[in-house]
C-alpha cells in the first residue's frame, strides 16, 4: 500500500522502536504533525522552544544509551535547535533530528521560513541529509539512526521538504543498511592490545582515566572488572562520572580544572597513563607541555581522530571500549606476570597522602547555606540513587564534585559545549524514560531562566522532576574568574531583577519553596522527595561568595592547582 | 610541509562544501583543490594540497576520513608520485615579442592554443614550479590573464586509489 512521505516518516520512527518525538509544529512538519495524530504507537512531547527539544532527547540518549528524535518545523524551528544539536555534537550524543524544510521547488528561493539547515548544521552534526525524492525518505532515516548510533555517536540531521512528505511511495523499512565510506572499527588492534598491557603490568605508579566513551560503549562492568584485578587508582572526566563506582576506594574522582587534588597530582606523578574513551579535553589536560610529564600513555578511543590530537601518546589503539578492555582482561588473566606490588603499595600511600588534604572539606558552620552542604544532603536523601541533570556553572562542578555517581548514565550534563539552559529539558527527556526514577535537575538561578518555559512542559506531562536551585544571585562561575582574573570587577555577573522563584513555580502548576537557612535544608529536600508525582522548585538561598576548588587555572599544570585559602594556608 | 592528499569522495551535492567546511572551521590551509567525476560517476576524486606539521596533517587526514562522505584518501607525499597542474595563460603577443614568446613556448613543451593579432592564448601543463618558471620567463608585462587548475596528483607504479 502507498503512504505519504508524512506516514513513511511515522512508520520508520516506529520500526526503529522510538518511543519519544520531542517537537514542536509549523508549516513544513504539518503533514508530519497529521499523521502523528492519527496514531499511538510514537509518541510526541510537545515543548516550549525547541531548543528545549534538543535537550529533552538528549537527556533522553544520555539516561537510556537510545538515541533521541527531535522533529522541528523549517526556518526558525531548526534555528532554535541549533544549540540543542551543538550540544548533543560536542559531547557525542547519539540523537536524528527531522527539520522540516520548504517545497523542493522552493529551495534556494528565500522562500517563507527557509533556511539552508543542511548547510547550517553542517558543522555540529555527525552528517547530515537533505532528503529531494520520497523513493530515498526510508533509506535516509534508516541511515540516520544507524550512523548516529554506531561508531563515535553523534546527530544527525535529517531535513525533509514538505512535498516529500505530502507525496505517496510504497512503504519499506530497510532491515539494515551499509555506506560503503562508513566502517567504524570495534575491535582493537591484537598487536596493540598486547603492547598496552605490556606497559600497564611494567608500571611502578599507575593511573587509568576515563570518560564518555565507557559510558557509550557501556562498558562499565568491564571497566570496573579490569580496574579491580589490576589494583590500580582511576579517575573520571566530567562525562565519565559513574562509569566506575565512585564511592570504590580505588576511585581518585575527577580530574582536571576543578578535579581532585589526589586525581590531578597522581596525573602528573604517573608513569604510565591508561586512558580510555577520554579525549584529552583543555579543561583535562591544562597545559599540554606540564601534562603527565612522566607517563607513557596508552589511549583506547573509537574515534582516530581523538587519538594524539593535543597530547601525543605511545600506544593508541582504535576499538570500542568493552571490546578491547575485555580483551585486555583476557590477557591479563592469562599473563603470569602481576602488578608490581611494593611499588603499587608505595604508589598508594603516595595517593592517600593526597586524600588526606580533603581538598573538597568546606566550612560546616557557617550561617549562611553552602553549595556543597545542599549536594551532599541532596546525595544523602536521595540515597545516591537519582538521575541528576545539571546546568552550567559552580553548581555543576559542585555537583560533580558531591554527588557520588555509582551507575552509569546517571549524570547527565552538556561538558563540552557549556549550553546554560540545558539541566530543566534534559530533566525532562530522563524522566520520561525512567518514570519511576528520582529525578533532580541541579541549576542556578542564571541558567534556569535560558529554558524556564519548559516547567509548562513539565506540567503537561506530570514530570515530577525536582529543580534544585543553587540561587546564590550572581552567575557564580562568571564572578569567580572575575574574582580571580579581573581584580573583583564583576562586569555583568549580577543577576537582578530576579523572578520569585517559588511564584514563578506556583504560576506554572507547581510547589515551590525557598530554603535560606542551613537547617531547612535537609527537611525540605525530604519532604520535596517524598512528593513523589509533583515537580518540586526549590530555591536555596545560598553563600554567594562560594567559590569552586579545587582549580586550575587555564594554562597551568595538574601540579599547579589552587586548593580553598583555607586549604592552602593549613 | 607540503602534503597532497588524494580523496575518493561520493559524488553528491554537498560533498565539496563538507570539505571545504572542515578546513575553515578547523584552521587548516588549502593550498589548492580539484575535483571531478571519476570513471565510477558515483564518485569524484578530489586532489589537496596543505601545509602543515606532521601533526598537523595527520589530524587532517583523520578529519577529512571522518566525512561521511569521504570514501577513501591517501597521501600522496608519502610514496613517490607524479603531480601536474594545467595552466592557460594569455599573453601579449605582438610585434617582435611573437617570435621571441613562441620559442619559450617550445622550451616549455606548451601549445599555443588560440591567437590574435595581439595576443597567444598558451597551454602548459607540468608541476606547480614549471608553470612558476614559464610565467617568470615571459615576464609580468606580458601577461594579460592566467588560469591554473590547481594539481592533481597520482601514485607511481602499481599503487593506486580506488574502490
Ligand atoms: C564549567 C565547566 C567546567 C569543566 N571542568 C571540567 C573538569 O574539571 N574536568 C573534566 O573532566 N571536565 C570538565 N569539563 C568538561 C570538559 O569540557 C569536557 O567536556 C570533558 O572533559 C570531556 O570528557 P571526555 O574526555 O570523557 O570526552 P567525551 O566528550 O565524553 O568524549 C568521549 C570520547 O570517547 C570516545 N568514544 C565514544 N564512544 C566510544 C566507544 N564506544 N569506544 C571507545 N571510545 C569511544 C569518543 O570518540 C571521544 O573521544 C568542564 C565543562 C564545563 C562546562
Ligand atoms: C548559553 C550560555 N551563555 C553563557 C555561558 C557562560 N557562562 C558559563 S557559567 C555562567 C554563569 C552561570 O550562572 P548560574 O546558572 O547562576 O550558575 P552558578 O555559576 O552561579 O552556579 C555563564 C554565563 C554559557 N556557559 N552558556
Ligand atoms: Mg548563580
Amino acid at each position: 500500500m502507498e503512504l505519504t512521505g508524512a506516514e513513511i516518516l511515522v512508520r520508520c520512527l516506529k520500526d526503529e522502536g522510538v518511543e519519544y518525538v520531542f517537537g514542536y509544529p509549523g508549516g513544513a512538519v504539518l503533514y508530519i504533525y497529521d499523521a502523528l495524530y492519527q496514531q499511538d504507537d510514537v509518541k510526541h512531547i510537545l515543548v516550549r522552544h525547541e531548543q528545549g527539544a534538543t535537550h529533552a532527547a538528549d537527556g533522553y540518549a544520555r539516561s537510556t544509551g537510545k538515541p533521541g528524535v527531535v522533529l522541528v518545523t523549517s526556518g526558525p524551528g531548526a534555528t532554535n535547535a541549533i544549540t540543542g544539536i551543538a550540544t548533543a555534537y560536542m559531547d557525542s550524543i547519539p540523537m536524528v533530528i527531522v527539520t522540516g524544510q520548504v517545497h523542493t521547488w522552493a529551495i534556494g528561493s528565500d522562500a517563507f521560513q527557509e533556511v539552508d539547515s543542511v548547510g547550517i548544521t553542517r558543522p555540529c552534526v555527525k552528517h547530515n541529509f537533505l532528503v529531494k525524492d520520497i523513493k530515498d525518505l526510508a533509506t535516509t532515516i534508516k541511515k540516520a539512526f544507524y550512523l548516529a548510533t554506531t561508531g563515535r555517536p553523534g546527530p544527525v540531521v535529517v531535513d525533509v521538504p514538505k512535498d516529500v512528505t505530502m507525496h505517496r511511495a510504497e512503504y519499506s523499512y530497510p532491515e539494515e543498511v551499509s555506506i560503503r565510506s562508513y566502517h567504524p572499527v570495534v575491535k582493537g588492534h591484537p598487536g596493540q592490545i598486547k603492547k598496552a598491557v605490556d606497559l600497564m603490568l611494567s608500571a611502578k605508579r599507575p593511573m587509568i582515566y576515563t570518560g564518555g566513551g565507557v559510558i557509550w560503549s557501556g562498558a562499565s562492568s568491564s571497566l570496573t572488572e579490569m580496574t579491580r584485578m589490576l589494583g590500580y587508582p582511576i579517575t573520571n572526566t566530567l562525562m565519565g562520572l559513574g562509569a566506575y563506582p565512585a564511592t570504590d576506594k580505588q576511585s581518585l574522582g575527577m580530574l582536571g580544572m576543578h578535579g581532585t587534588y589526589e586525581a590531578n597530582m597522581a596525573m602528573h606523578h604517573c608513569d604510565v597513563l591508561i586512558a580510555i574513551g577520554a579525549r584529552f579535553d583543555d579543561r583535562v589536560v591544562g597545559k599540554v607541555e606540564y601534562f603527565c610529564p612522566e607517563a607513557e600513555i596508552v589511549h583506547v578511543d573509537i574515534d582516530p581522530s581523538s587519538i594524539s590530537k593535543s597530547v601525543k601518546v605511545d600506544v593508541p589503539i582504535v576499538g570500542d571500549v568493552d571490546h578491547v578492555v575485555k580483551e585486555m582482561i583476557r590477557l591479563l588473566k592469562e599473563d603470569k606476570r602481576t602488578p608490581d606490588q611494593a611499588a603499587l603499595a608505595q604508589w598508594w600511600d603516595q595517593i592517600n597522602e593526597w586524600r588526606a588534604v580533603n581538598c573538597l572539606k568546606y566550612d560546616r558552620n557557617s550561617s549562611l547555606i553552602k553549595p556543597q552542604f545542599v549536594l551532599e544532603t541532596l546525595y544523602n536523601v536521595t540515597q545516591g540513587d537519582a538521575f541528576v541533570t545539571s546546568d552550567v556553572g559552580q553548581h555543576q562542578m559542585w555537583a560533580a564534585q558531591f554527588y557520588k555517581f555509582d551507575k552509569p548514565n546517571r549524570w547527565i550534563n552538556s561538558g563540552g559545549l557549556g549550553t546554560m539552559g540545558f539541566g530543566l529539558p534534559a530533566a525532562m527527556g530522563v524522566q520520561l524514560a525512567h518514570p519511576d526514577a528520582t529525578v533532580a535537575c541541579v541549576t542556578g538561578e542564571a541558567s534556569i531562566q535560558m529554558c524556564i518555559q519548559e516547567l509548562s512542559t513539565c506540567r503537561q506531562y506530570g514530570l515530577p522532576i525536582k529543580v534544585i536551585n543553587l540561587n546564590n544571585r550572581y552567575m557564580g562561575m562568571v564572578r569567580q574568574w572575575q574574582e580571580f582574573f579581573y581584580e573583583g570587577r564583576y562586569a555583568m555577573s549580577y543577576m537582578e531583577a530576579l523572578p520569585d522563584f517559588v511564584k514563578l513555580a506556583e504560576s506554572y502548576g507547581h510547589i515551590g519553596m525557598k530554603i535560606e537557612k542551613p537547617s531547612d535544608v535537609e527537611p525540605a529536600l525530604r519532604e520535596a522527595m517524598k512528593l513523589k508525582d509533583r515537580l518540586v522548585f526549590m530555591d536555596f538561598i545560598t553563600d554567594q561568595t562560594e567559590n569552586v576548588y579545587p582549580m586550575i587555572a587555564q594554562g597551568k599544570g595538574h601540579h599547579e592547582m589552587h586548593l580553598s585559602p583555607e586549604r592552602e594556608l593549613a | 610541509m607540503r602534503h597532497i592528499i588524494s580523496i575518493l569522495i561520493e559524488n553528491e551535492s554537498g560533498a565539496l562544501s563538507r570539505v571545504a567546511g572542515l578546513f575553515s572551521a578547523r584552521g587548516y590551509n588549502i593550498e589548492s583543490l580539484t575535483v571531478a567525476p571519476t570513471e565510477d560517476p558515483s564518485l569524484s576524486r578530489m586532489t589537496l594540497v596543505t601545509r602543515g606539521s606532521d601533526e598537523i596533517v595527520e589530524q587532517i587526514t583523520k578529519q577529512l576520513n571522518k566525512l561521511v562522505d569521504v570514501v577513501k584518501l591517501i597521501d600522496l607525499t608519502e610514496g613517490p608520485h607524479i603531480e601536474r597542474e594545467m595552466m592557460l595563460i594569455k599573453l601579449r603577443a605582438a610585434g617582435d615579442a611573437r617570435e621571441e614568446l613562441k620559442r619559450l613556448v617550445d622550451i616549455f613543451r606548451g601549445h599555443i592554443i588560440d591567437v590574435t593579432i595581439g595576443t597567444y592564448t598558451v597551454e602548459l601543463t607540468g608541476t606547480g614550479e614549471k608553470l612558476d618558471a614559464f610565467i617568470q620567463a615571459v615576464g609580468s608585462t606580458a601577461i594579460l590573464e592566467t588560469v591554473r587548475s590547481g594539481v592533481s596528483g597520482i601514485a607511481r607504479g602499481e599503487k593506486s586509489l580506488h574502490l
